[in-house]
């Protein structure tokens, strides 16, 4: 049974629609990519999965459940992380503070002040960022709040962990880092990657699926979405 | 913030109650009377803290919880002869459950509207006072009487007239509060609040139900709130309509400001401060509004996380 599935999502700003339609089903422990050109509806339909913002129709099932009228906190609660393709860090708190939030909140053993801590310094720890624990997030580089940000999303021990291009603006010495990490991650959780930069999407995603204008154009693996003509079209706008 | 220092936060709160403790003893008459009104009115100062400072929820309406703390002791005592501590319950229930009304309305605002609304409300509230003048004194206010201020502890009866004695029982107050609020922002909920005040929408996405954590913030600052305005109809005896006026809505930001939004003591420093400029320049000039607001210009130029906000971003971060 898919872990999310959505049956004729839609979503309109005014006359354009965003996302058109859309079913979609996500296997559990599956790391799918969604790819395609800018404006075609991939943030937009995150965005609807999260519950950032809510669907002009359609419905949304995760584990089973129509959580297509929850608030987005519900969802996290649920296992639904969202990480933020534009950064946003608590910036004027402490590396610490930033995972302490997402940890005290999963915690399930009661209050005792060594537990989070020993959550945060490990979730630190997995994604290399323990020795800066004290800085302010502000302050970090920006690869460093790219991984934060991930850190607060692997805090919330998702069972679907969405990331919303998360190798933007990272360095390649980063990026390899960047696919070991989201390979670790997939071990416990299944990951919906938005990404532009296609070598990271070649090694990491099991499956593919192409947006184009709000619409899902095409899904497969990597070496037949590779193959794929319209999506080539899609892309790079070849004439037929 | 995090978990450094513990330790010295907690030994640097409790020598600023030492210290208030011992300056009842060194200084003369006069001053017990200003310090006692000070650390009531800072109890205010901090109960708007809690919601301006480590929220974000700038409110032009808290005035309506001072009174209700201050008309609901009052009331309490004058008209249905409630004993002392029963009267201070009494007013405190009266701003917890006015602050869980409005919070519940005024939270489906947010920045500029929030302002607008609680300050809305703060105003129908003042008038209420008004329009029910044969309860409440109206404009000229009410007096609880001498005889009735009297705490009786078994076979002791302490009267809150006495000066030592309402020293005391403000600082016992001021204590408890400057205590609790420590307790509360160096707790789990103190941090969501702060990630609130940052970030809503990220907190959101972290899990948390904002609206309750903001819900319970606004209950929590309107008890603190209503808690000081008992205690000032207790200890100083004069429940009065000006209290639910807007200036008292707007003092308590001045006096968070001064002393630095988002930090415990803040409002303590920003009402001594505030209450020596206005005790020191009247004495040489009727203009004195005039120096304190050259004061006040300043201090946001050249400070404008106040005084202790100032300090804690220059020399001492730990400060909580």
């Amino acid at each position: 049974m898919p872990l999310l599935t959505t049956k004729g999502l839609s979503r309109s700003f005014g006359g354009l629609r965003a996302v058109d339609d859309v079913n979609f089903a996500l296997m559990p422990g599956e790391i799918r990519a969604v790819i395609g050109p800018n404006g075609a509806g991939k943030t937009t339909f995150v965005s609807l999965v999260s519950g950032r913002i809510a669907p002009s129709s359609g419905m949304i099932v995760f584990d089973g459940t129509d959580i297509t009228g929850q608030p987005a906190y519900i969802r996290v609660r649920q296992g639904i992380a969202y990480t933020f393709q534009i950064t946003s860090v608590f910036a004027n708190l402490s590396a610490y503070d930033n995972v302490a939030l997402p940890v005290q909140r999963t915690l399930s053993d009661g209050r005792s002040k060594g537990a989070v801590r020993a959550g945060v310094m490990a979730t630190l720890e997995r994604t290399g960022l323990a020795d800066r624990a004290h800085m302010p997030a502000g302050q970090l580089s920006y690869g460093h709040q790219r991984l934060l940000e991930v850190a607060m999303g692997l805090a919330l021990k998702p069972r679907l962990l969405i990331l919303d291009e998360p190798t933007q603006g990272l360095a390649d010495s980063e990026i390899d880092n960047f696919i070991t990490l989201v390979r670790e991650i997939a071990k416990n959780a299944t990951v919906l990657l938005i990404e532009h930069n296609m070598p990271v999407v070649m090694h990491l995603a099991d499956r593919i699926t192409v947006f184009n204008a709000g619409k899902i154009l095409a899904e497969g693996t990597p070496e037949a979405i590779r193959e794929n003509a319209a999506v080539q079209e899609a892309y790079l706008g070849t004439a037929p | 913030m995090s978990e450094a220092s513990p330790a010295k936060a907690y030994a640097l709160h409790l020598g600023v109650i030492a210290l208030l403790f011992v300056l009842s003893l060194l200084l003369p008459e006069y001053y017990h009377g200003l310090l006692a009104r000070i650390m009531v009115l800072a109890v205010f100062a901090m109960g708007y803290n809690m919601l301006f400072g480590y929220v974000g929820l700038l409110s032009l309406g808290h005035a309506m919880f001072f009174a209700a703390g201050l008309y609901g002791a009052g009331l309490a005592i004058i008209q249905f002869d409630w004993s002392v501590p029963l009267a201070f319950l009494g007013g405190i229930a009266c701003g917890a459950v006015l602050a869980m009304v409005i919070g519940l309305l005024a939270l489906r605002t947010t920045g500029v509207a929030f302002m607008i609304v609680t300050m809305m409300f703060a105003q129908v509230f003042y008038l209420l006072i008004l329009y029910f003048a044969t309860w409440t004194g109206g404009d000229q206010g009410m007096v609880v009487p001498q005889p009735a201020r009297v705490l009786s502890l078994g076979a002791t009866s302490l009267e809150l007239t006495n000066p030592t004695v309402r020293y005391m029982t403000a600082l016992g107050l001021f204590s408890i509060v400057l205590l609790v609020t420590l307790a509360i922002v160096r707790s789990r909920y103190g941090r969501v609040l702060v990630a609130i005040r940052e970030n809503e929408e990220r907190t959101k996405m972290l899990g948390y139900d904002t609206f309750s954590n903001k819900l319970a913030a606004v209950v929590i600052s309107g008890t603190i709130c209503a808690a000081s305005g008992a205690a000032y109809a207790l200890l100083f005896g004069y429940v009065g309509s000006s209290f639910a006026s807007v200036q008292y809505s707007i003092l308590p930001l001045l006096w968070v400001l001064l002393g630095g939004a988002a930090t415990t003591l803040g409002p303590l420093i920003g009402t001594l401060f505030m209450y020596y400029v206005i005790d020191v320049t009247s004495g040489y000039t009727s203009a004195y509004l005039l120096i304190v607001g050259i004061a006040l210009i300043l201090l946001v130029l050249f400070f404008p996380k106040g005084i202790l906000g100032s300090i804690r971003q220059r020399w001492l971060e730990w400060l909580p």
